[in-house]
């Protein structure tokens, strides 16, 4: 026993790519959805540095019509599925068992396959671009211009397959997070107990399990459409494009909410702790956040005003849409309300997360304006929307991931990350997207189309689109500062402390980063911030408190045996198999089935080897007798 | 995991299945409003009254429900350890499953004679994809009952994985309301 308990914690990360291949371990899993997404962040963020270089002056001829068709394409459907959804899935991954005190998800080889049908599916999509045929309809994809007739080419079928995979994915890992957040919480942790990062990932994950079953129909259709020439969306036999419009938004609204809320849960957690406050009324936070994702079911039609619904469907849809800025605005207020009156410490996670909260809420009010049908109708598919969508996914999203990004790094990674570069890598994004987005109002009120790939000279744009596009060259030098950022911080040998920022959640009172069983001894929670009510008592009162010389909140060794889930070859390639059945309906046949084969085969194999098995992970003193 | 304890008390596998089958609700909901928009949109025939064969369909319906009471029987008899039950009523479940699938390939073979295709009219294609997503649905349940049939037959299912047959049985109850639906609103109400 003393060998075991004088014994090192081998490294989380330590091991080559096989272990990083097979490990079901929800931390590596984090690791690997926040690289991908990161590399894609890149990859979006050079697609829309080429839509800016071409938009930057009138006439220009950076790029054709066809080719940029196909770049905003590849740049909606990168940042929305390659990069905000697994970002998010990234910070899920790692964090939620930390913070509700759980050693790994319910299901953690569901959790690697779900990882690895997102990957293969990612790399289907862009493998459109090495085959000369990347997609061109519009990350939405709207129905006739995806049809057979008018797109004959395999870039739609690339786009349908992959986010067709890709959303398996997100199923998977949705009734995966829904179980482990209901079902293994620490004892004590009451669902009014759980942080609201976490709820705000509960909200998420019900919103992906009910929302991605529509889009997947509508791809289905699509798909038969296009292989097997039936006509769901083709009106000369009856078909209307308008269902297509109807199912992608019964998604796509609520793929709003799924792409905000994550943020809305990090700024949660950071504005708390930078401003040494409990969150100003979180119940109310946690039931307007529920709200929302409710209400996010309801207003799918506000994206089709223009379709023509009738006055009866426009004034429902319409009065839904504004009914969601109640709960928005409730959680802006207890936002502000958590930082008055707070002993505020100004590090880069509180820089995001308050730049969240002002450009979020200018996406939000557009948001409103496009609430009402007659203003809607005159702003639809005008460069006003292009600014709206990008205060609330940029300024909204980003910002607030961003936020989580330097909160978690120490974290995540055992190391501390620059806070002059942070504030730095803040000011030039916080600069660089008003820059880019805010004149896009202008453009739009000025009439200026959405998607066009350039425009003439004596329309008056050129100043505005000119200013646009050294914004976003400014965004790139930040996000340039984040990375020269991100390897200093790695590169660094300082050990980060287990709870840098003197927070109140769970995650931190584990070692950073934390040791692969996450908890030597379960915690047992009474209160909501139980961190907090750890090292400093019941005391509210911040000028009074004192940390208390108590016991640490976890041993450095677990005082009993702990087993944890053996690595497994079978979800990645089970994930494989899938997206071979998949991407092999644009080979033929013969591949689609030798998909069905591997994917069945794996299935098999995984249902059938136990999760723990001879040689798992084991940590704590050996069983005194017997065998297990 | 299911060894360890659970916040509600609730195996996280069943839990699992009931979250997955709210998803699949919305998957079915999104075929079936589909249905119901396009119904008699179509601009040629053969229509849903020429060709619906109900009283067909009806044994077929009744097939699958008595697949859903062998189900639970088969669940019942796992849990007590009753081996011979336990095989008798899960071959039961896949003997039953499997007749409504060949009735369902009988009827698609008939339609496919009479004229409708999937390209044929809207009719065709919402109904063949509708109809044939349950069927895809029933084929990989008819083959997890296989699975545990087998395990059975190797002595590898007692009343401590009973939770593996509840799972099961779950998702074949949830395939089976879903047909009820679909008869409704496809057969019954034209």
């Amino acid at each position: 026993m003393s060998a075991h308990a004088t014994a090192a914690h081998p490294p989380l990360y330590a091991g080559g790519l096989r272990s990083w291949l097979t490990t079901v371990d929800h931390k590596r899993i984090g690791v690997l959805y926040g690289v991908s997404a990161l590399f894609y962040f890149v990859v979006g963020g050079v697609e829309a540095l080429i839509i800016r270089l071409q938009l930057a002056s009138p006439t220009a001829d950076v790029v054709g019509a066809d080719t940029f068709n196909q770049l905003f394409t590849m740049h909606g459907t990168t940042m929305v599925f390659l990069v905000l959804m697994p970002l998010s899935a990234a910070l899920f991954n790692y964090m939620i068992p930390l913070m509700i005190g759980a050693r790994d998800v319910a299901f953690p080889r569901l959790n690697a396959f779900s990882f690895w049908t997102f990957f293969f599916g990612s790399v289907l999509l862009n493998l459109s671009f090495f085959v000369g045929d990347p997609p061109d309809a519009g990350w939405f994809g709207y129905a006739n211009l995806t049809s057979k007739q008018y797109n004959p080419g395999m870039g739609i079928d690339f786009w349908l397959l992959s986010v067709q995979i890709m959303g398996i994915a997100s199923i998977a890992s949705a009734v995966n997070f829904t179980v482990t957040i209901l079902n293994m919480r620490a004892p004590g942790m009451s669902l009014m107990r759980v942080p609201l990062f976490v709820w705000m990932a509960l909200v998420v994950q019900v919103l992906m399990l009910l929302a991605f079953p529509p889009i997947t129909v509508a791809f289905i259709f699509l798909m038969f459409d296009r292989f097997f020439g039936t006509h769901f969306y083709i009106p000369s036999a009856g078909g209307t494009p308008i269902l297509w419009q109807h199912l992608f938004w019964i998604f796509g609204h609520p793929e709003v909410y799924i792409l905000i809320l994550p943020s809305f849960g990090v700024v949660s957690e950071v504005l708390p702790t930078f401003a040494r406050k409990p969150l100003f009324g979180a119940p109310f936070m946690i039931f307007s956040g529920i709200l929302i994702g409710f209400l996010g079911f309801g207003v799918w039609s506000h994206h089709m005003f223009t379709t023509g619904l009738g006055a009866v469907a426009d004034t429902a849809f319409s009065l839904a849409t504004m009914l969601i800025a109640i709960p928005t605005g409730v959680k802006i207020f207890n936002w502000i309300a958590t930082l008055w009156g707070g002993h505020i410490r100004f590090r880069t996670p509180l820089y995001f997360a308050v730049g969240m909260v002002g450009l979020f809420i200018i996406g939000g009010l557009s948001g409103i304006m496009h609430a009402s049908p007659p203003v809607d109708i005159q702003q639809h598919d005008s460069y006003f929307v292009v600014a709206h969508l990008h205060y609330v996914f940029f300024g909204g999203t980003v910002f607030g991931l961003f936020a989580g990004i330097y909160y978690w790094w120490p974290k995540v990674t055992g190391r501390m990350i620059g806070e002059g570069l942070g504030k730095l890598h803040f000011w030039l994004m916080v600069v660089g997207m008003n820059l880019t987005f805010f004149p896009m109002h202008f453009l739009g009120l000025d009439g200026m189309p959405r998607r066009i790939y350039t425009y003439a000279t004596d329309l008056g744009w050129e100043r505005w689109n000119m200013i646009a596009t050294v914004g976003a060259f400014l965004i790139a030098v930040s996000v340039l500062v984040f990375f020269v950022n991100a390897a200093r911080s790695l590169a660094s040998k300082t050990q980060a402390p287990a709870d840098p920022w003197d927070a109140a959640t769970l995650e931190w009172t584990v070692s950073s980063p934390p040791p692969e069983y996450n908890f030597a001894v379960v915690p047992t929670v009474n209160s909501a911030r139980p961190f907090w009510l750890h090292k400093y008592g019941p005391t509210r009162d911040i000028s009074t408190r004192t940390k208390a010389q108590g016991t640490p909140a976890q041993p450095d060794n677990p005082p009993t045996r702990i087993d944890l889930p053996s690595p497994s070859s079978w979800p990645i390639l089970a994930a494989l198999g899938l997206a071979l059945l998949g991407g092999g309906a644009l080979v033929g046949l013969w591949m689609v089935l030798f998909g069905a084969a591997v994917l069945v085969f794996c299935v098999y194999r995984w249902a059938f080897q136990p999760l723990e098995r001879t040689g798992h992970p084991t940590f704590g003193p050996a069983p005194s007798g017997g065998s297990s | 995991m299911d060894a360890h304890a659970t916040t509600f008390g609730v195996p996280s596998r069943k839990m699992a299945m009931w979250v997955f089958i709210a998803s699949e609700c919305m998957f079915f909901g999104s075929l079936i409003a589909t249905y119901l928009s396009y119904e008699g949109k179509s601009l040629v025939g053969p229509t849903p009254r020429e060709i619906l064969n109900i009283p067909l369909t009806s044994v077929s319906t009744f097939v699958l429900l008595m697949s859903s009471l062998a189900m639970v029987l088969a669940l019942e008899a796992v849990q007590t350890g009753n081996r011979r039950g336990a095989r008798m009523w899960l071959g039961a479940v896949v003997v039953l499953g499997g007749l409504f699938l060949a009735g369902q390939v009988y009827e698609f073979r008939e339609f496919y004679h009479e004229g409708l295709t999937l390209q044929q009219n809207l009719f065709g294609a919402t109904f063949f994809v509708l109809t044939g997503f349950h069927g895809a649905h029933v084929t990989v349940g008819v083959i997890w009952m296989v699975t545990l049939l087998v395990m059975s037959l190797r002595g590898q299912l007692g009343p401590e994985r009973s939770l593996d047959v509840e799972v099961a049985g779950l998702y074949w109850h949830f395939v089976d309301v879903v047909w009820i639906v679909i008869f409704t609103v496809v057969y019954l109400i034209q």
